[in-house]
């Protein structure tokens, strides 16, 4: 079906706005070419879409982008006390000089344009590959504008136990920053490697990623993704998992006007595991959008979704997650919840949870629940002399709790739960 | 210490008198018992006293020593030495016992311009009076209530009391629900926090509770009102002849 005029349109005014990187090797080349060709045809998101009804996608493709004012904070970065290997970008450039050198024992890490230029065979598979996959049945035209365009970014392969976690820090400088990032990981069969990222990025931000599980290796991926007000970012995952893998997603997100976050989870070998989760907190001008779509095409996987958000002063939080199971999918585990919490009745969440089961012996569920703090335990805790208001901290961040328990590592977990208090905190003060 | 005046309270979004002029006198080391019918007011005294949502006071006055309870939000009231164990102790998901624990005693002592225990004295009292209810550290580490035992709830409700050191504690049929080592378990916890400058209510259906928790002072409540007061007899007599005699001996 051909697309309108209109958002043709605006997909050719995207291709155009971005230079197609130079000097890249013939297959990438390629990719890049099929992805633009992909994004032509489809055209740019528009509120017609049905995974577009309750974000409105305007200023992720209105062209120039909307100006950002660069957040400034005090507060030490998040996951600073742990021992990682950082990459820093300042408004989705590479800054080589504020980095650590790319050296880690047990992964290989390499710049996304050098990897595009030479003949790397898990390079060569990975690029592009489960971007495209992820295109149907549901278009995600700002993934395929990043696989045509995004020149920054890094190509990692872990090969065994990467020796400490890799934290890519996006810092956001430029009041006019639109940016595209991409990265492609793969995991090597028993690889286990953890990834953090952290900060706004941009002014605008399109960042994807391409991530492939081999068998029985595992990944740990934690996100911060900055608390600045201005902050329009539009973020995929495409993950692959192969058989006995495990996948571990968590994102925090603190204001932002505008955030969607898109995680497509595809099971390929049986026994695996993917956990995604999300705790968002939104106070005014801000709209979160999660939308998940995990696959099960292979038997015996299990995955959860857990997205938890806690919305104020006009905050609208959205969540569309589906769960869909192949024919052959036996003995799938499948599970998904989102709740809200709404803080005043100006808030909004919108939640649409979808199953589709073409296999026969599965458990699959989905919850969705919104409401605002429970009076009961509000009053338990007051009458023990906690002010309200702390009170009222304390329940919120309970709340968020259940998504922040899918970190696994503590001490990561315990530095999200540190961030979100913060944030209860100072929206006490205001 | 604790003075009831008067006291007529309803429910906010109906016009239907819950408690009709109630008057009672808890003196510092005082233990009294309320006891009545279902339906005659106990609880809504006790939740009226605490602060909570729901009822409006249109006469009469409260306070504790000399303090006007009923202009106070129930923070403050807790600051001010007022303590209730819950007939229902709420079960708070997320919320870690000790962090609740902590969080309240700090803040009252704030509320009461005392500097805040720190960790180690904290966790120091914690333990030793968790120890005294047989309360173990797997249950301080839980999140509050969750999981927790008819019999355990009730005793996190004393451990709440022994660590936050009230004035004046009201017990809302803290018997319900427990059973006989349980409830001595519970009695004797409340007994340990006896002293010349504490007072009690003890809101109770049974006779029994008051076996283990002498009272100086019992009170027969219904329908809104305090109808009779005596001595440690007067359970005695609930139990031998029911409220229906009592109550036909005061009409």
């Amino acid at each position: 079906m051909a697309a309108p005029a209109l958002r043709t349109g605006a997909a050719a005014a995207l291709l155009d706005a971005w230079p197609t990187p130079a000097g890249e090797a013939g297959w990438a080349q390629a990719v890049r070419a099929r992805a633009a060709r992909r994004l032509a045809e489809r055209g740019a998101p528009s509120r017609r879409d049905e995974y577009w009804r309750f974000t409105d996608p305007t200023a992720l493709t209105a062209l120039p982008a909307t100006a950002a004012a660069a957040p400034q904070f005090d507060e030490a970065p998040v996951f600073d006390a742990a021992d990682r290997l950082r990459l820093v970008f300042v408004d989705g450039v590479f800054a080589p000089e504020l980095s650590d050198p790319p050296e880690l024992a047990g992964v290989e890490i390499q710049p996304l344009a050098a990897a595009l230029r030479s003949d790397i065979h898990w390079a060569r598979e990975l690029f592009g590959a489960l971007e495209a996959r992820g295109q149907e049945p549901v278009d995600r035209p700002l993934a395929a504008l990043n696989t045509a365009r995004a020149s920054e970014g890094f190509a990692i392969r872990a090969t065994g136990r990467a020796a400490r976690p890799v934290n890519f820090v996006y810092l956001h400088r430029s009041e006019t920053s639109d940016a595209l990032v991409r990265h492609i990981v793969r995991l090597d069969a028993g690889a286990d490697l953890t990834l953090l990222e952290t900060g706004p990025g941009a002014a605008r931000f399109n960042k994807a990623m391409e991530v492939d599980v081999a068998e029985g290796a595992a990944f740990h991926h934690v996100r911060a993704q900055g608390r600045d007000h201005e902050r329009r970012a539009a973020t995929a995952i495409f993950a692959r998992l192969g058989r006995a893998s495990r996948f571990r997603s968590f994102t925090l997100t603190a204001n932002g006007r505008l955030t969607r976050n898109e995680c497509v989870i595809e099971f390929a070998g049986p026994d695996a595991s993917a956990h995604v989760a999300g705790a968002c907190v939104g106070d005014g001008d801000f709209h979160h959008d999660d939308t998940v779509f995990v696959t099960h095409g292979a038997e015996r996987c299990e995955s959860r979704q857990v997205f938890k958000k806690v919305l104020k002063a006009g905050a609208v939080g959205v969540f569309q997650g589906k769960i869909l199971v192949r024919p052959g999918a036996q003995q799938t585990d499948g599970y998904q919840i989102s709740q809200a919490l709404l803080l005043d009745e100006a808030s909004q969440f919108l939640a649409k949870p979808e199953l589709e089961i073409y296999a026969d012996d599965v458990k699959c569920s989905h919850g969705s629940t919104v409401g605002a703090v429970d009076p009961t335990a509000l009053f338990y805790l007051v009458s023990r002399g906690i002010p309200r208001a702390e009170a009222e901290g304390l329940l919120i961040l309970a709340f968020l709790d259940e998504a922040i328990a899918e970190i696994e590592d503590e001490g990561l977990a315990d530095d999200i739960r540190d961030r979100l208090a913060a944030w209860v905190a100072r929206r006490r003060k205001g | 210490m604790l003075k009831i005046d008067d006291l007529h309270v309803k429910l906010e979004e109906e016009d239907k008198p819950i408690l009709k002029g109630v008057d009672l006198h808890v003196r510092p080391g005082e233990v009294h018992a309320i006891m009545g019918p279902n339906g005659s007011g106990k609880s809504t005294l006790s939740y009226v006293l605490a602060g909570r949502d729901g009822y409006a006071v249109t006469e009469g006055t409260a306070t504790l020593d000399g303090v006007d309870l009923l202009a106070l939000e129930p923070e403050a009231r807790a600051a001010a030495g007022l303590f209730l164990a819950f007939q229902y102790p709420v079960e708070i998901p997320g919320v870690g016992n000790m962090t609740f624990l902590r969080t309240a005693l700090n803040a009252q002592r704030k509320a009461r311009g005392e500097p805040e225990l720190n960790a180690a004295d904290f966790l120091r009292a914690v333990r030793e009076k968790a120890r005294a209810l047989a309360i173990d550290s797997e249950m301080l580490k839980r999140a509050v209530n969750v999981g927790f035992s008819g019999g355990e709830k009730k005793r996190n409700e004393i451990l709440q009391m022994a660590m936050l050191e009230p004035r004046m504690c009201i017990l809302d049929e803290t018997d319900s629900g427990l059973d006989v080592d349980a409830m001595k378990l519970v009695a004797e916890g409340v007994n340990a926090l006896r002293g010349p400058d504490r007072g009690f209510l003890v809101i109770t259906h049974y006779q029994r509770l008051l076996d283990h928790i002498r009272p100086d002072v019992v009170h027969i409540m219904a329908d809104g009102r305090i109808v009779a007061s005596g001595g440690p007899d007067l359970a005695l007599e609930v139990e031998t002849n029911g409220y229906a005699g009592i109550l036909a001996s005061v009409a």
